[in-house]
């Protein structure tokens, strides 16, 4: 049996037996019976799903929190606690009108340290890069207009090429401290200017994306994060919720 | 087809009709996924589990299901296990989850799955559905764990993440990229081959004096 049994298998021609191998059809059989066959089947499968699904949604949501929270203390240099703000057209604010879908919302995290000050805002996103959408996240400090670091969160990068942006630690910590918009270079080919990154060798694409990715987010919610005043850090390290603000005690205070 | 006993189904799929390595079937995740060994591993364990899963329930239900839509019925029944799979591997190690990526949801349409229920378990008892699900399975795992195996060696230098040769070693990034997946397979096939062959051969001679008819059925 080779490839041919996937054929029938979409489901265009059930009556198709010429792949053989079936047991003997049979003259004739009501279309309702196959089509209660079927139905029954399909819903079973869906009730084991759903059923499933409960039991496995709260973990799969807690791991991408989890990623989520440890790459926002990350970028931000371990700050002792943080708190997600929604982008508004009116800026940034903590708490969404009545009626607005918290999941969806865009948010950006402010970090402060161990003192209460603000420690930098922690900005996702992403934009296609040599395979497929990469998503990441940096931390930017307003004041000085500088990075704090940058993380890959999801790539589909070429395996030991364009995944580099994500293993090349040299790459990776270039990102800290350096001043927006950001200018890649090739290695060694730097000015010694405080806004070049050194893109990797083999994966010019994908750096390319990932600094394009932060320029862009910095140009958009640029002024944003300029008008924006931190109110002051979160009282007590709260317990982190699916959309409420969340913060986390961090290891190292910065 | 001559009767089999249980233990040759269970032992069929694992070596003399492996899937990947004699059958050539399920060769799109053996070849996509096998870059690591974990990889390897998690993509072999998610496809025993449903093929196993099928087979048992395909076999169950074999004379409810009408002969027209036998095969949109496996499919779903595959379907919903695959599912499973993916729900329970997100939730349990969400880092091979995100490795393995679409194709984990592939496991549906891997013909050595629809294959084994149109051959065997649509036409057998549940428990020897259960055995011969089983050894393919495992012989699919087998196969996938020697490509990733051998990729990540030369690949990453490494096993199971552990560095092998320490610094100076310089990966074989092709290994990890696709073609290395390619010329992993075409190398076990080879060696496969050969090996088969020489085998056969050495029956063959040993059988010689006494006639050729047994030679057949020993090859």
């Amino acid at each position: 049996m080779k490839e041919l049994p996937t054929i029938p298998a979409e489901g265009r021609d059930p009556d198709d037996t010429a792949t053989g191998g079936g047991p003997p059809v049979p003259p004739q059989v009501a279309s309702s019976k196959l089509i209660a066959t079927l139905a029954i089947a399909g819903a079973l499968a869906g009730l084991v799903i759903v059923l499933v699904f409960q039991w496995a949604d709260p973990q799969i949501q807690a791991h991408r929190e989890a990623a989520l929270r440890a790459a926002v203390l990350e970028v931000l240099n371990g700050p002792a606690s943080y708190r997600s703000l929604y982008v508004t057209p009116d800026g940034l604010v903590e708490k969404l009108p009545e009626g607005s879908d918290t999941v969806t919302a865009e948010k950006v995290f402010l970090g402060f340290d161990a003192s209460g000050a603000p420690a930098g805002y922690a900005v996702t996103g992403a934009e296609p890069g040599f395979q497929d959408v990469i998503q990441l996240i940096f931390g930017y400090d307003v004041d000085s207009g500088r990075l704090l670091g940058m993380k890959v969160l999801e790539s589909k990068e070429t395996p030991g090429l364009g995944d580099k942006i994500i293993k090349d630690m040299n790459f990776v910590n270039g990102f800290q401290g350096v001043s927006a918009p950001i200018v890649g270079v090739k290695q060694g080919a730097g000015t010694g200017s405080e806004n070049e990154v050194d893109m990797i060798t083999g994966a010019t694409i994908s750096s390319r994306a990932v600094i394009g990715i932060i320029n862009h987010r910095l140009e958009a919610l640029g002024p944003a994060l300029t008008e924006h005043e931190p109110g002051p850090a979160p009282q007590a390290p709260p317990v982190a919720t699916a959309d409420s603000s969340a913060g986390a005690g961090g290891d190292e205070g910065s | 087809m001559r009767e089999t006993t249980p233990t040759e189904d269970l032992l069929r799929g694992i070596w003399k009709e492996n899937p990947v390595l004699v059958q050539l079937l399920g060769l799109c995740p053996a070849l996509a996924v096998t870059n690591t060994v974990p990889n390897s591993l998690a993509m072999g364990l998610a496809t025993f589990f449903v093929l196993v899963g099928s087979s048992f329930l395909v076999s169950l239900v074999k004379s409810w299901i009408p002969a027209e839509v036998r095969i949109s019925a496996y499919i779903l029944i595959i379907a919903t296990f695959v599912t499973i799979a993916d729900f329970v591997l997100a939730a349990v190690v969400p880092l091979i989850h995100k490795e393995l990526g679409a194709f984990i949801a592939l496991i549906v349409v891997n013909c050595m799955i629809l294959g084994r229920q149109e051959a065997f378990a649509s036409k057998r008892p549940v428990g020897r559905s259960i055995l011969d699900a089983a050894g393919s399975g495992a012989g699919f795992m087998i196969a996938l764990l020697m490509m990733g195996t051998f990729r990540e060696i030369l690949g990453s230098g490494s096993i199971m993440g552990h560095s092998l040769f320490g610094e100076n070693f310089e990966p074989w990034i092709v290994m990890i990229l696709p073609p290395g997946g390619f010329l992993t397979l075409g190398s076990i096939l080879l060696v496969f081959g050969w090996w088969k062959e020489r085998k056969a051969e050495t029956i063959r001679v040993r059988q010689w004096p006494h006639g050729v008819a047994s030679g057949e059925e020993a090859a």
